[in-house]
């Protein structure tokens, strides 16, 4: 387990002193995005914390994934700058951004659904990856030894998500709720410093949602990493996160911590009456 | 160390095959055989592209055609000489020739991987049915290039090839081709390749340089293709234009389709089988491509996943564990 719970600069005793003090990790200043004349995300002000749990809520069509989308590369933002760890990273190919050390997963879900779960957790570690193409087509002692490492690390964070006996089960052949698990071990194989994580639970009923969420909670804790979360259902990060910022028609129209969340009047209000619930906070 | 005796062994074995077999059976089966090898070096690298990465490559013709002629011409010019100057050096002529194909084979297969980062580009930009026209563009665009260039035959076709090419150097590429592939599919680069067919958003997301691994597919693709069609103008000792038509890129994405997309071991049944077919069918005379394209059919409806699905035959699946490629 060595390799996977490696941490960078003791983050594990600071954590609960990060949110407040400490540069962030991730910072997004003024993005915006333009689809045509629609306005996706606007002047999209951000600072997640190194380490520990950020939640980003909003009602269906908020903006939260173009958010995602946005940090990860997959859009270019139209103004507005996003920088991870000092540097900026708006533009860049999400492939180089992945290397940077963010990873994310996808809200509906996306696995390579022809090859074992196993092999999907490879793919994962595969920009890690020390064998050249000519390593591995002539089978050098470089490739075996790598590959023999990749494999054992896979089979570790598989176990890590609950998922050890599934490895050589095609991913395609997975409970759904497995599946979910499945792409954040994969999201984690490529040893990232900030998870985004997008509608973990969503699909999952009540019992297997707060499982789930207890473990990404244990997670981002003994990975001393940093997880942004996506959530429409406000129930499930409330008990968790320790930092919530809610989005609505791509603005944001609040932060701070569940509990000033709970209270905070447009939030009531874009989630338009429905009772907030006052789930225990930790 | 090991694996150099493999090797070894191997080449000796091809090497005994090659020589014993002509005595055994008639040219004509050993001409169907050789004409096996190279569909076999065909379709495994189609599937590189095709089955691997799942970019949807209908050129390959074209890329067989430029190793085809870049081989036959380097031959012609250099080559000839070198294995003449090798000879009255008092070398062996087997091994003077044989030194002159392979430098003539990598000659082809440099070009042809050339052509195949040309097309490999806008890959980037297209997929599916675009990619699918601009491939199939390019191999016509090869045809009437090497059609209008006088210099290499034009529509005469190329005359004069030496004829070096005999089962042992078709073996050796493409039991050479079918082990790289395999090795590849299991790698962590054959991962990166799949995970590119699956999801390309998830593979980008999860750091997987999907541009540099498509180009990379279809440079190693068109590589080996490019041997593919140095050895069938060192063995015919003729080329045509007429030779690397559209037909011949279906013909080589159905072997790719029946064995399965993605199985090296299906592509290499296809191949053959597909190869073997045409000719067991002689005796029907005219309805010969009536009956080949009806059996294609039929195993398409009955197998729809193709020969192998995306299995390999591996000694533990000889044993009856079924698995995956790559589920080392």
């Amino acid at each position: 387990m060595s390799a996977t719970v490696e941490t960078s600069a003791g983050d594990h005793d600071s954590t609960a002193g990060r949110a407040s003090a400490g540069a962030p990790i991730l910072k997004l200043d003024r993005v915006t995005i333009q689809f045509g004349g629609l306005k996706a995300v606007s002047s999209l002000d951000l600072e997640v914390p190194a380490g520990g749990l950020f939640g980003l809520i909003g009602p269906n069509g908020a903006g939260k994934t173009t958010v995602f989308n946005l940090i990860t590369g997959v859009y270019a933002p139209t103004s507005g700058s996003i920088t991870f760890e000092g540097r900026p990273i708006h533009g860049l190919r999400p492939s180089v951004i992945a290397n940077r050390g963010i990873t994310r997963t996808f809200q509906n879900i996306r696995l390579f659904t022809s090859r074992c779960c196993r092999d999907n957790v490879c793919i994962g570690e595969h920009m890690h990856a020390r064998a050249s193409l000519w390593d591995a087509v002539f089978q050098t002692r470089r490739y075996e030894e790598d590959e023999r490492a990749m494999q054992q690390r896979a089979q570790e964070l598989l176990e890590l998500l609950g998922l050890g006996a599934w490895g050589d089960t095609l991913a395609a052949e997975l409970p759904y709720g497995q599946q979910r698990r499945l792409e954040i071990a994969r999201a984690l194989a490529g040893n990232p410093r900030l998870l985004l994580l997008d509608e973990p639970a969503a699909g999952l009923n009540p019992q297997e949602s707060d499982e789930l969420m207890r473990l990404i909670e244990s997670l981002c804790r003994r990975l001393g990493i940093a997880i942004l979360l996506i959530e429409h259902d406000m129930r499930v990060v409330m008990g968790i996160c320790r930092r919530i910022a809610v989005l609505d028609y791509g603005e944001k129209i609040a932060e701070g911590d569940p509990a000033e969340i709970r209270r905070d009047p447009k939030v009531i209000e874009a989630y338009l009456g429905e009772e907030v619930p006052a789930a225990e906070v930790p | 160390m090991r694996r150099t005796v493999w090797a070894l062994a191997l080449l000796a074995v091809i090497g005994v095959v090659s020589t014993v077999l002509p005595r055994l059976v008639n040219p004509y089966i050993m001409q169907v055989a050789v004409l096996c090898g190279i569909n076999v070096i065909l379709a495994v690298s189609l599937n590189l592209i095709n089955g691997f990465t799942g970019q949807f490559s209908i050129g390959h013709a074209g890329f067989m055609a430029v190793g085809a002629y870049g081989a036959a011409m380097f031959t012609l010019q250099l080559g000839q000489r070198w294995a003449g100057a090798m000879m009255a050096a008092g070398l062996p002529p087997v091994v003077a020739q044989g030194a002159a194909l392979c430098v003539a084979l990598a000659v082809g297969g440099l070009l042809a991987a050339l052509a195949g980062y040309l097309v490999g580009l806008p890959s980037l930009r297209l997929r599916g049915d675009y990619l699918a026209i601009v491939t199939l563009g390019f191999g016509e665009i090869i045809r009437v290039l090497i059609l209008n260039i006088d210099a290499i035959g034009g529509a005469r076709g190329l005359f004069g090839i030496p004829v070096w090419v005999n089962l042992f150097w078709v073996a050796v590429g493409a039991v050479g081709v079918v082990l790289l592939s395999l090795h590849l599919a299991t790698s962590t680069h054959g991962r990166a390749l799949f995970a590119i067919r699956d999801d390309e958003v998830a593979a980008e997301a999860l750091g997987v340089d999907t541009t540099r691994y498509k180009v990379l597919a279809f440079v190693l693709g068109s590589f080996f293709a490019g041997i593919a069609g140095g050895l069938f103008a060192h063995f015919i000792g003729y080329l045509n234009p007429s030779s690397f038509q559209f037909l011949k890129s279906i013909e080589v994405i159905a072997m790719v389709v029946l064995g399965g997309m993605g199985s090296v071991s299906g592509a290499v049944f296809a191949a053959i089988l597909l190869t073997v077919l045409p000719e067991v069918l002689r005796p029907v005379k005219d309805y010969r491509m009536v009956l080949y394209s009806l059996m294609l059919i039929i195993l398409m409806i009955t197998r729809p996943q193709g020969l192998m699905g995306s299995r390999e035959i591996s000694w533990g699946w000889l044993r009856g564990r079924r698995r995956a490629p790559g589920a080392a």
